[in-house]
Order: structure tokens, then C-alpha cells, then sequence
């Protein structure tokens, strides 16, 4: 069961580069992954040129316009007992988000391991971190929008291109942390009820898991390029 | 299951880059491997934030966001989303496209300049 001559009806693999050459060379599968994983792999590829596309256009109206660019150490800080601290929401969102990560990392493990209470109990735990984050996102959009008067066209402090950058990115990212949070729920239910012990493969919380993983790795780039630039 | 441990057992011995018998079950490195990125990625974000905390300008900024970004992603992606144990065919069919994105990214910068040139010559000088 576990020779990949199986799946892939190879010999032994090669290593380096003449392992690309083999592994793309015709009639044969080129990846020797389950068939989820490359599949994700390739889904989060359009979704990392779909990001990149928001980041670089945002870079440009940031680079182009003639006004300045509202401060996001000043627009994101928090009064906490008089004291301005910066950035503080975003810093705490950013934990929440890395936690999440680890607590999927550890599921993932926990999954191969047939551990199927402390699998469930992981990936809970990461939907209801995503939750968090998501959460603490509407309290952020309604500050802006509410207090600060910030509008995809327009704001009170500076270049009007600040609020359809922020909202497009981060309403995209919001998007696809809320949908992670679904995806963990239906697939920790299928952990529990041991769908996957009776299919005999784990390979899907991996799956799950590099989407979740994913996430958080385009928060890091918002992270630094919106908020921290 | 007896054969999938055997495996992974090879695989850990051998190091990173060895998931040459395509792992079908998946993979499996030890927790304290996890623990540890989980660690440093609270460390850089830390980091990160104290960039701004501290108020750090200019070029220093700048090159410290960018670094602790980049090693953040990167842990993200080498040991949380496997990519250091997967074949170098998989690797490569993932991460040399987005380098097209550089391009896009460089001829939209010089674009931004020009706009900005043209407007600031045209309605603000």
C-alpha cells in the first residue's frame, strides 16, 4: 500500500532534476500525491496571482495618486485606558490567525495518526479561531465606516484610494477565511463521524489544512503591505 | 498500515526532499518540528509589529518588513504546508509561476510613477 508503483504505475523515483524530467515525462502521473493535494496546490496558485493582482493594484493607486495616503498606524490604533496603541486589533488578528495555523498544523498530524477525537477537537478549534478573526474584522470594517466615515470612494484622511484598497482586500480576505471556517466544519464532522477511517485516508484534513495554511499566508502579506507600509 | 509507517520511518531518516516514494498516505514529521515554527512565527510577527511600534522609517522599514514577511511566508510554506518533504517536479509547478508576478509587479510600479508624474505635473505644480 505504500509503494507509489501502485498509484502511479512507476518504478522507483529519481531525485533532482532528473526526478522533473521523469516525473512531467509522458504517460504516467506527473505528481505522486494524492490527487486533493495537487489539486489545492493548484487552486491556492490562481488564488495567490488573484491577490497579488489586489496588492499590485493597490500599489499602484498608492504609488499614482498626488494626496496623501492616510497613515494605518494612525487609523488602525486603539484607545485602550488613554493610551493610543497602534496597530493593536491588527496585531492581536494577526496572532489569532498564526494560532490558527499551528492548531491546523497539529490536526493535520493528529489525523494521520487515526487520532480522531484530538483531530476533531483541533480543527474546531481553528474554525472557531477563524470565527474570532472574522469577528474582530466586522468590529474593524464598522469602525471605519461607522466612526471614521472611510468609503470605497472617499475618507476624511487622505487619498480616496484607501478605502476601495482596504475594502477589496480585506473583504476578499475576510471571504476566504469565512468560507475556510465552513470547510473546517464540514470536514471535522466527517473526521468525527469517521468517514475517514472507513475511506482509509487522512489525505484530506492535509487538504484542508493547505488551504487554512493559506490563508494565513496571505495575511501575512496584507499585514505587511497595508497595514505595516 | 504496517508498510505507510515503514515508509514514513525512511522518509524521516533521510531527511528533507526525500518524499521520492510519493508518500500516498501523506505526511508525518514529528510535533516538536511544528511547535517550533509555531514559535518563530509569533517571534517575526512580534517583530514585525514592533517595526511599526517603534516607528521606524525610510529604507530600514521598509527592508525589515519585507525580510520578516518573506521568512514568515516562507516558514508557512516549507514545514506548515509541506512543500521542503515534497517532490522537486511539485515545487517547481508551484512556486516558479508566481514569479511571473514580479514583472507585473515592476512594470505596475513604473507605471504608478508616470501617473503620479503626469498628475503632479498637470494639477498640482
Amino acid at each position: 500500500m505504500a509503494q507509489d508503483a501502485s498509484i502511479s504505475g512507476q518504478p522507483a523515483a529519481v531525485e533532482g532534476l532528473d526526478g522533473v524530467v521523469a516525473d512531467w515525462s509522458g504517460d504516467k502521473q506527473a505528481f505522486p500525491v494524492h490527487w486533493g493535494k495537487a489539486m489545492m496546490w493548484i487552486f491556492l496558485l490562481s488564488d495567490t496571482f488573484i491577490f497579488t493582482c489586489f496588492l499590485t493594484s493597490y500599489m499602484n493607486v498608492r504609488i499614482s495618486t498626488t494626496a496623501t495616503w492616510p497613515d494605518p498606524s494612525k487609523v488602525f490604533e486603539l484607545d485602550i485606558a488613554g493610551h493610543h496603541i497602534p496597530l493593536l486589533l491588527i496585531a492581536i488578528m494577526t496572532m489569532v490567525l498564526i494560532t490558527s495555523s499551528g492548531t491546523m498544523a497539529l490536526a493535520v498530524n493528529y489525523g494521520y495518526r487515526r487520532d480522531r477525537a484530538r483531530t476533531t477537537a483541533l480543527m474546531l478549534a481553528t474554525a472557531a479561531l477563524g470565527a474570532s478573526f472574522v469577528s474582530m474584522q466586522a468590529f474593524e470594517w464598522t469602525k471605519l465606516i461607522v466612526h471614521e466615515g472611510v468609503r470605497p470612494w472617499g475618507n476624511p484622511m487622505g487619498a480616496a484610494q484607501f478605502g476601495s484598497a482596504f475594502f477589496m482586500i480585506t473583504g476578499f480576505h475576510g471571504l476566504h477565511v469565512s468560507a475556510g471556517v465552513i470547510y473546517l466544519c464540514v470536514i471535522a464532522r466527517r473526521v468525527w463521524t469517521g468517514f475517514y477511517d472507513r475511506k482509509g485516508s487522512y489525505a484530506t484534513v492535509e487538504v484542508t489544512g493547505l488551504y487554512w495554511h493559506f490563508v494565513d499566508l496571505v495575511w501575512v502579506f496584507i499585514f505587511a503591505f497595508f497595514y505595516l507600509w | 498500515m504496517n508498510d505507510v509507517t515503514a515508509s514514513e520511518t525512511v522518509h524521516e531518516q533521510k531527511g528533507p526532499g526525500t518524499a521520492a516514494h510519493g508518500n500516498t498516505e501523506g505526511q508525518q514529521h514529528p510535533l516538536g518540528i511544528y511547535l517550533w515554527i509555531w514559535a518563530l512565527l509569533f517571534v517575526f510577527s512580534t517583530f514585525s509589529y514592533l517595526v511599526d511600534y517603534f516607528q521606524l522609517h525610510g529604507l530600514l522599514r521598509w527592508f525589515l518588513i519585507i525580510l520578516f514577511m518573506l521568512v514568515k511566508a516562507g516558514l508557512i510554506v516549507a514545514i506548515f504546508m509541506h512543500m521542503r518533504w515534497e517532490r522537486l517536479a511539485l515545487k517547481f509547478a508551484i512556486l516558479i509561476p508566481p514569479l511571473a508576478l514580479l514583472i507585473l509587479i515592476g512594470l505596475m510600479a513604473i507605471e504608478g510613477l508616470h501617473t503620479f508624474i503626469t498628475r503632479w505635473g498637470a494639477f498640482v505644480r
